[in-house]
């Protein structure tokens, strides 16, 4: 065996024929059917589902910077429906369903992992939310239920019952709670769809849109210009600036959201921990490190950089609910951009530029609808701008027309 | 630590800060479409470079203006909303200094 590694170690050739997820670059063609800006898990799964199931694979998805490196990959990678309106609950439960299946399906593990999520109460008027989120869930098919102090306890033992001097009174238990490496989720997605003849383009930035009479008829980028059927957006962090591009403004305010964890330490804690008085939430990595999160920096910024005070707010929570991680040393912080939409739901569907589509408005929500994002863009897509039922109450106009979602069940929003 | 400077305070820690949203022209509601009037209070000037914005110094109740640019976080300027508005007029008056 030493002899035949000598072999290898000198031969200029890898000895076996290595089979490579994605195909490597190549130029740019100069029409595609379909132009996607940007190549996050939005994106590469939109690409996917066209050419999976609408037989549309003649498509660009044109990235400024490598396949999931921003929003996709800074998230805290939670999966769950426990929203509030019936819009929400109805979308992101028919995201979680998909993403049981995401790794059988890409025969690619996506390291999903159902673990449930404990939100807890500290207030009357929280447990009355509580239950309406409950009812609406389980009324869409979700599986939450509403459990009491003692249950609470029960569950994570590890929990301080008493944090912050606000007693949990109940707990929103979401059995389908989840996580899942959210890299790999874009990797998935990239691969299944570049397999289908999908061309991915990495480090090809959008510099203009080009529009003739109210429709899409190209992109220049730096690696020069592209004519396209129609274009769908998914730039979440960046969707005002790119909808500029194409000549209409969105109601759209980016607050970067801050995230970190700690050292990898022994498995003690199975469900995701979220408190909605110390916007707080915590859950533990396949790794055994903490991940802590909360809700969006106080003020509007296109920046991702750490402060102190959300740090010393959320390891202040943290350690309420935790006490003995006080003894833990932070390991990494990082921040992705969110897209907050002012009724914290998204912005999904026809534009007024007649074949630019939208998927924008992913403020907290983004990774966990990212499979039914996929379906719901690609369908509308392959329709020729149908908008399917799903997404309709996301629509653009629906804030000219006062009609807000209001999904006040969302992570950023205070219960 | 972050430092603003209030016009009125001096240099604080911005912890002790609320923000309070963008300087926009509030279109005369009594008049308004509601068309104009969604415009208003949901869209903004949301793209990168200099931003002009509402923020309160919380502990003293100080509404004043900073001009901020949104991607890099330096604040540019501070100052009193009397440069932009005049007090004494009822409170539908047109910044006069605002530009978007």
């Amino acid at each position: 065996m030493p002899f035949s590694l000598l072999k290898f170690g000198l031969n200029k050739d890898y000895p076996f024929e290595q089979i490579a997820d994605l195909p490597g670059p190549t130029d740019l063609k100069s029409h595609y059917d379909v132009v996607i800006i940007g190549g996050g898990g939005h994106g590469v799964a939109t690409a996917y589902y066209l050419a999976k199931y609408h037989g549309i694979t003649n498509i660009a998805v044109l990235e400024k910077a490598y396949l999931g490196g921003g929003n996709t990959a800074r998230n805290t990678a939670v999966i769950r429906s426990n929203y509030l309106t019936s819009a929400g609950v109805r979308f992101y439960t028919e995201s979680v369903k998909l993403y049981e299946r995401l790794s059988n399906e890409f025969d690619f593990n996506i390291m999903y992992s159902q673990r449930g999520q404990l939100t807890l109460a500290h207030t009357d008027a929280t447990v009355r939310a509580f239950r309406q989120r409950a009812e609406v869930n389980k009324h869409f098919g979700g599986r939450t239920e509403l459990i009491d102090r003692q249950a609470v306890g029960d569950l994570v033992p590890s929990l301080n019952l008493d944090p912050a001097g606000l007693p949990i009174l109940a707990g929103l238990w979401h059995l389908d709670g989840a996580t899942a490496r959210h890299d790999a989720v874009a990797w998935g997605y990239a691969k299944g769809a570049t397999q289908r003849g999908v061309e991915l383009h990495q480090l090809t930035e959008v510099t203009r849109v080009d529009i003739e009479a109210g429709r899409v008829t190209g992109v220049q980028t730096n690696r020069g210009k592209v004519s396209c059927g129609c274009v769908v957006q998914a730039v979440s962090g960046l969707s005002a600036d790119v909808s500029k591009m194409a000549g209409f403004p969105l109601p759209i305010v980016a607050y970067p959201l801050q995230a970190m964890v700690t050292q990898p330490v022994k498995p003690f804690l199975d469900p995701h921990v979220s408190s909605s008085a110390l916007h707080c939430y915590v859950h533990q990595t396949s790794r055994g490190e903490i991940v802590i999160g909360g809700g969006s920096d106080p003020y509007p910024l296109y920046g991702t950089r750490s402060t102190l005070e959300l740090k010393e707010g959320l390891i202040a929570s943290a350690v309420e609910m935790f006490p003995f991680m006080s003894e833990m040393r932070l390991m990494r912080q990082w921040a992705g951009i969110t897209d907050m939409t002012s009724d914290y739901s998204p912005i999904m569907g026809l534009s007024p530029v007649e074949n630019y589509y939208l998927d924008a408005g992913w403020g907290t929500w983004g990774f966990k609808a990212t499979p039914i994002c996929g379906v719901t863009m690609a369908e509308l897509v392959a329709s020729g701008g149908k908008v399917p039922d799903l997404i309709t109450p996301f629509s653009l106009d629906r804030f000219d027309a006062f009609r807000q979602v209001n999904e006040m069940g969302a992570t950023a929003a205070s219960h | 630590m972050k430092i603003l400077t209030c016009p009125l305070n001096g240099p604080r820690n911005i912890a002790e800060f609320t923000y309070g949203g963008q300087v926009k022209p509030m279109p005369n509601p009594s008049e308004a479409t509601d068309q104009e009037w969604a415009h208003y209070v949901f869209y903004g000037d949301n793209h990168i470079g200099v931003v002009r914005e509402w923020w309160m110094h919380t502990p003293s109740s100080y509404w004043f203006i900073v001009e901020r640019h949104n991607q890099t976080d330096e604040v540019i300027r501070t100052y009193d909303p009397a440069e932009l508005f005049d007090v004494g007029a009822s409170p539908a008056a047109e910044p006069t200094g605002a530009d978007s």
